[in-house]
């Protein structure tokens, strides 16, 4: 059942991407994405230095120094290419990456993301998430709902650490797609068969319907 | 050929209490051979800047369990237990930076430059204690060039020069690591003749670096390995 959610969530993201867009997928469900972009020319930028990824390679052509952001063996796609770290941060910090799909563990009503670190527990890494989150032309956020225990995610107000005041401009769930507009957050479609009240309650962030028609898929 | 060194001669390039920068993206790009030296030679309160500290029990790794490192500096810790332990225990400072203001800050200590303003990390916990700016779009924290006594770096190749190419996302850090240390050695496979290795094929030119060891590993399936465990 959660494998079938987290593939609805990566399907419906693939659908938001276009033709010749620069594409850089972070760790989580957001790894399941690449099997659902159909039809599409886009291209996977990988921070640890390579454009043009392409699937996990069969095992008598796997090397570990051709691997991707989860250090994974993966392989590259006709016309890639590979830059060191400072070009690959250049790349993302700088605009040149159209969008970013991120994992993440809390996100407030204004689209202020905390994916990072949890208060309590030792902080001892951050990779490329703040980068990502300062840089990528359009961020999307790949999450379930809630939490494994049902704690909420989409929040009025962080309870965990920010990793920037760049806001987010959508989030994918198992039960519904939100964007946000000058920091406010839009219902705009609802992926499940859950109703606009039990969405409401496992959504504490306040949010809006789309003035535009409210899709149930 | 002039800079070649002898694996067993490059733990004496290494004083207690250096600076180590430390190339390598988890184990790819990673000079497996020095860090071996390094574990073996009794060094102390060595600090390594690197985006990662291997994994448990390899590469970066192995200096936790023979205790070479008083501090590590880099992006992403959590998956080494082992550094994790030692921090918890008070044994280890760690340093974390955002992956790629690690990249542009070793860029800059190789560059010339003292530091830079960037837009990663501000409003958040990392940016504690940074000066802030702000320019026409937005707010920036300034953050200080990283330069190291000491640059271990990995290559694929180098010709008898030491100019260096690098196999896939194995470059990652090595690059930039090659341009920002008083002292550079560069781990390889393999060293062939000065020319055969193209001009424009060339990632880092020979200028950056100082000493060029041959890796005692071989690869086998894809993967480094130790020869004596592969008979």
């Amino acid at each position: 059942m959660s494998q079938q959610q987290r593939i609805k969530i990566a399907r419906r993201i693939a659908e938001e991407f276009e033709d010749n867009q620069i594409i850089n997928l972070g760790v989580g469900i957001p790894t399941l994405i690449p099997d659902y972009i159909e039809g599409k020319d886009v291209y996977l930028h990988s921070e640890n230095g390579l454009l043009g990824m392409g699937p996990t390679p069969e095992e008598e052509f796997v090397n570990m120094d051709l691997i991707s952001a989860s250090k994974k063996p993966v392989s590259v796609e006709t016309g890639a290419s590979i830059f060191d770290s400072s070009d690959s941060f250049l790349m993302i910090r700088g605009g040149h990456v159209d969008v970013a799909v991120l994992g993440t563990l809390q996100v407030d009503e204004t689209g202020e993301v905390a994916n990072w670190a949890v208060p309590g527990q030792n902080i001892l890494g951050v990779g490329g998430a703040m980068d990502l989150v300062a840089g990528a032309k359009k961020i999307i956020i790949a999450t379930m709902h809630t939490s494994k225990d049902g704690t909420p995610k989409l929040l009025k107000k962080l309870t965990f650490p920010s990793s920037g005041v760049r806001k987010v401009d959508m989030i994918v769930t198992e039960h519904a797609v939100f964007e946000f507009k000058d920091e406010k957050m839009f219902l705009i479609e609802v992926l499940s068969d859950i109703t606009l009240e039990e969405l409401k309650e496992i959504t504490p962030a306040s949010y809006e319907l789309s003035t535009k028609k409210l899709i149930r898929v | 050929m002039k800079k070649l060194l002898k694996l067993e001669h490059f733990s004496e390039l290494i004083k207690d209490g250096d600076k180590l920068l430390v190339g390598g993206f988890g184990l790819s790009g990673t000079p497996l051979s020095l860090i071996d030296e390094i574990a073996t030679s009794g060094k102390k309160n060595l600090t390594v800047v690197s985006n990662n500290l291997g994994e448990k029990g390899k590469g970066l790794g192995k200096l936790l369990v023979s205790g070479n490192l008083k501090k590590a500096i880099g992006s992403y810790f959590t998956t080494n237990g082992d550094a994790v332990n030692a921090w918890s225990k008070g044994e280890l400072e760690i340093e974390l930076v955002p992956q790629g203001t690690l990249a542009e800050a070793i860029r800059c200590g190789g560059a010339g430059i003292g530091g830079f303003y960037t837009k990663t990390a501000v409003g958040t916990k990392l940016a504690e204690g940074k000066h802030k700016m702000t320019f026409d779009d937005g707010d920036y924290i300034l953050e200080k060039a990283i330069k190291g006594d000491v640059a271990l770096i990995k290559a694929l190749k180098a010709d008898t020069l030491g100019n260096l190419i690098y196999d896939q996302t194995g470059r990652n850090f090595n690059p930039v690591m090659a341009t920002a240390a008083k002292l550079v050695i560069a781990e390889v496979d393999e060293i062939v003749e000065a020319g055969e290795i193209k001009p424009e094929e060339i990632v880092t030119p020979h200028l950056f670096v100082d000493y060029v060891v041959v890796t005692k590993y071989v690869k086998e399936g894809g993967r480094y390995v130790e020869p004596a465990t592969t008979n």
